[in-house]
């Protein structure tokens, strides 16, 4: 069983006690919500009578069904209209804090760490399995169901069950141009899309250490994509300076905070119920050829040939090739796609974006490309650093923010049996809103220099 | 509803066959479909993409064959439900009539979401599922049993011990799987710790 890691530490200071299921009861420090996993639990609310009994702990933003085109009201699509009005109405009846457009709207997990409410030590939950993003701060985050979202508005706590924890040693140094999206996708390769089921992942190790924020949470976004609900970094100076100054982040006790911080941390003698260790040395770019993200492969490797497989793990192989229109044993670089997405809660912050900007400088893209911005602070940042321009002048969409084509409950969709070469984080069937459509995901350098190719490209020629 | 309305000590059915593993929510409840504000039409998305191609029923989907019409067990592989923490999968199945999931192991979020609404999901072996499958295909009206007081899957003579969280099982057993009823009775500890947390008084 783990001891003294940041997991137990927080876990520990949230527990209110033992159900008398046996389950533990534990309270919420921070609950954030979007309008497609709330509207329900508000429902419950009203049905049964009961109030919102932390409001000031709680934000809400419309992200999933928001249009990226034109934002004017009422929207075209009547029910992304009506679920933006119902989210609108009920935070305006429990007096939730609301992010709408024009105030920090953006994807829930690129604006709520932007706008500096997430913190270390926070036990923060959302109806959104990709929650466990912000555990890039050292905070302990998962994604809940609505019911659950009921429970939480209602009392603050929930009911859940403990953990156990695997560390994840990342080791080496990370070659020119393999970004913090190939690190979590050969985490997943190698451990699979079950692997984490039980865990909470604590990423460590010289590469994680190195890492910004935002490529921190990039690579906790993906946990969940492993099978494991949370992951975490422990925070360090880099966690507190990018809190610092932050619109929402701790201002008088700020270094009341960081000491509070810096006590949540994994101590040196913390035990854990797995360790793993990966060097990511000789790592290149990642795509995926399946249809889960563990099915991935380096951008200079070939699709893997059915001999290669056995059993059950075959019929899976054989449908996902079957699905995705690829032959085993040919090169996935040269694959031909329609249509190149970069943004999402993953990879639609600053920095993914100049990493996008800078394959694409004085280039031509080839197939349609959206760029979608994760928030509107994003948006302006980059519009500030002229990156649209770049976007504009080689002929990508430079759109507003939202979730967009990640899973197009907007108007953002793949068509028929499209091909996307997606910076997004779940290559399932049918996931970018066509039954057919098919998705390979990447970071946004190898999104961009797919996107001048309009086949699937190693980036490393054009940084 | 009392807590005595909820209690689930044994389910009885037939079940459905669909054991590949890996099984994501965006199968079982295609995101197209969560556009509105209540889970009451879910029931008739569930599988929706993998049911209906090309607009037409695809008839060997086990949940449109009618030899599986009424069962209200489903047996899935390993990691069922993984992917989105979307309810409506769920309470898709839910609708759908299905009150009991037996797989290889679940997804997390998802195993919470099935408890939240009282269908109950146990896990089996591997080799279990299959026989249960390969049974159930050979007779669709195979009585399934699935006794949370014994933790044993039974049908045709066979006795197969499964398991769930004690918690869970404990929820089932004495009706408190929605558990606000349950969250609402320490209100001093929930005080207790609110007061404690010092980053809740960060200026």
């Amino acid at each position: 069983m783990s001891k003294n890691t940041l997991y137990d530490k927080v876990w520990g200071a949230h527990v209110v006690g033992t159900l008398p299921t046996g389950q533990i009861q534990i309270f919420v420090g921070r609950h954030l919500m979007h309008e497609v996993t709330s509207p329900q639990a508000f429902e419950m609310l009203r049905d049964r009578k009961l109030k919102a009994v932390h409001p000031e702990l709680t934000t809400a933003v419309v992200d999933h069904v928001i249009p990226t085109d034109i934002l004017a009201r009422p929207f075209k699509d009547v029910q992304a209209e009506v679920m933006t009005a119902e989210l609108e109405k009920n935070v305006k009846e429990c007096n939730i804090e609301y992010c709408g457009a024009g105030n920090s709207q953006g994807v829930c997990h690129v604006t709520f760490p932007e706008q500096g409410i997430i913190w270390p030590g926070q036990l923060v939950v959302c109806g959104d399995s990709h929650t466990c993003t912000y555990g890039a701060f050292g905070a302990l985050a998962f994604g809940i169901g609505t019911t659950q979202v009921s429970h939480v508005l209602a009392t603050q706590t929930m009911a859940m069950d403990k953990l156990k924890v695997r560390r994840i040693n990342v080791t080496g140094k990370l070659a020119k141009g393999v970004t913090a999206k190939d690190v979590a996708l050969h985490i997943i390769r190698k451990l699979g899309v079950k692997g984490g089921v039980g865990y909470a992942y604590e990423f460590g190790g010289e590469v994680v250490n190195k890492m910004s924020m935002e490529e921190r949470m990039t690579l906790c976004n993906l946990a969940v994509e492993g099978g494991a609900r949370s992951g975490y970094v422990n925070p360090d100076q880099i966690t507190f300076d990018y809190l610092k100054g932050k619109k929402k982040a701790p201002k008088e006790d700020f270094e009341k905070a960081v000491a509070y911080w810096k006590s949540v941390a994994s101590s040196s003698d913390a035990e854990f119920d797995d360790v793993v260790e990966m060097n990511v040395s000789s790592l290149e770019s990642m795509v995926t050829w399946g249809v889960n993200p563990e099915q991935g492969i380096g951008v200079g490797e070939s699709v893997p040939s059915l001999e290669k497989f056995s059993g059950k793990e075959k019929e899976e192989a054989e449908d996902a090739l079957k699905y995705m229109g690829l032959e085993g044993g040919k090169n996935i670089a040269g694959t031909k796609v329609d249509v190149v997405f970069i943004g999402s809660c993953t990879n639609g912050r600053l920095s993914d974006l100049k990493a996008a900007a800078e394959v694409l400088k004085g280039k031509k893209v080839s197939v349609r490309t959206l760029v979608v911005p994760g928030s509107e602070l994003v948006k302006k940042e980059a519009e500030v650093l002229g990156l649209d321009k770049i976007f504009k002048e080689a002929g990508a969409e430079w759109r507003f923010a939202g979730c967009s084509m990640c899973l197009a409950m907007n108007p953002d969709k793949l068509v028929g049996s499209q091909r996307s070469a997606s910076t997004s984080n779940r290559n399932f069937k049918g996931r970018q809103g066509s039954p057919t459509g098919r998705t390979h995901l990447m970071s946004p350098y190898t999104a961009a220099a797919t996107a001048i190719e309009g086949k699937i490209a190693d980036p490393r020629k054009y940084l | 509803m009392s807590a005595n309305d909820s209690v689930i000590e044994k389910v009885t059915g037939r079940a459905i066959p669909k054991p590949a593993n890996d099984q994501n929510t965006d199968d079982i409840m295609p995101a197209r479909f969560m556009k509105e504000i209540t889970f009451a039409n879910m029931g008739k998305y569930a599988y929706f993409d993998e049911r209906v191609k090309e607009g037409k029923e695809v008839a060997e989907h086990p949940f449109n064959d009618p030899s599986y019409k009424g069962a209200n067990i489903l047996v899935a592989g390993a990691n069922y439900g993984c992917g989105s923490s979307r309810e409506h999968a769920p309470q898709a199945l839910y609708r759908f009539g299905l009150r009991v999931i037996i797989a290889e192991s679940f997804a997390e979020i998802f195993a919470g979401n099935c408890a939240s609404l009282g269908i109950v999901g146990v896990t089996i072996p591997a080799g279990e599922i299959a026989t249960l499958v390969e049974s159930v295909k050979k007779n669709p009206n195979t009585a399934v049993i699935v006794d949370l007081k014994e933790k044993k899957v039974k049908y045709a003579g066979k006795e197969i011990s499964c398991e769930l969280l004690e918690g869970r099982r404990q929820s089932f057993l004495n009706g408190t799987w929605d558990a606000l009823t349950i969250l609402q009775m320490n209100k001093s500890g929930i005080k207790k710790v609110e007061q404690k947390l010092e980053y809740l008084k960060f200026k």
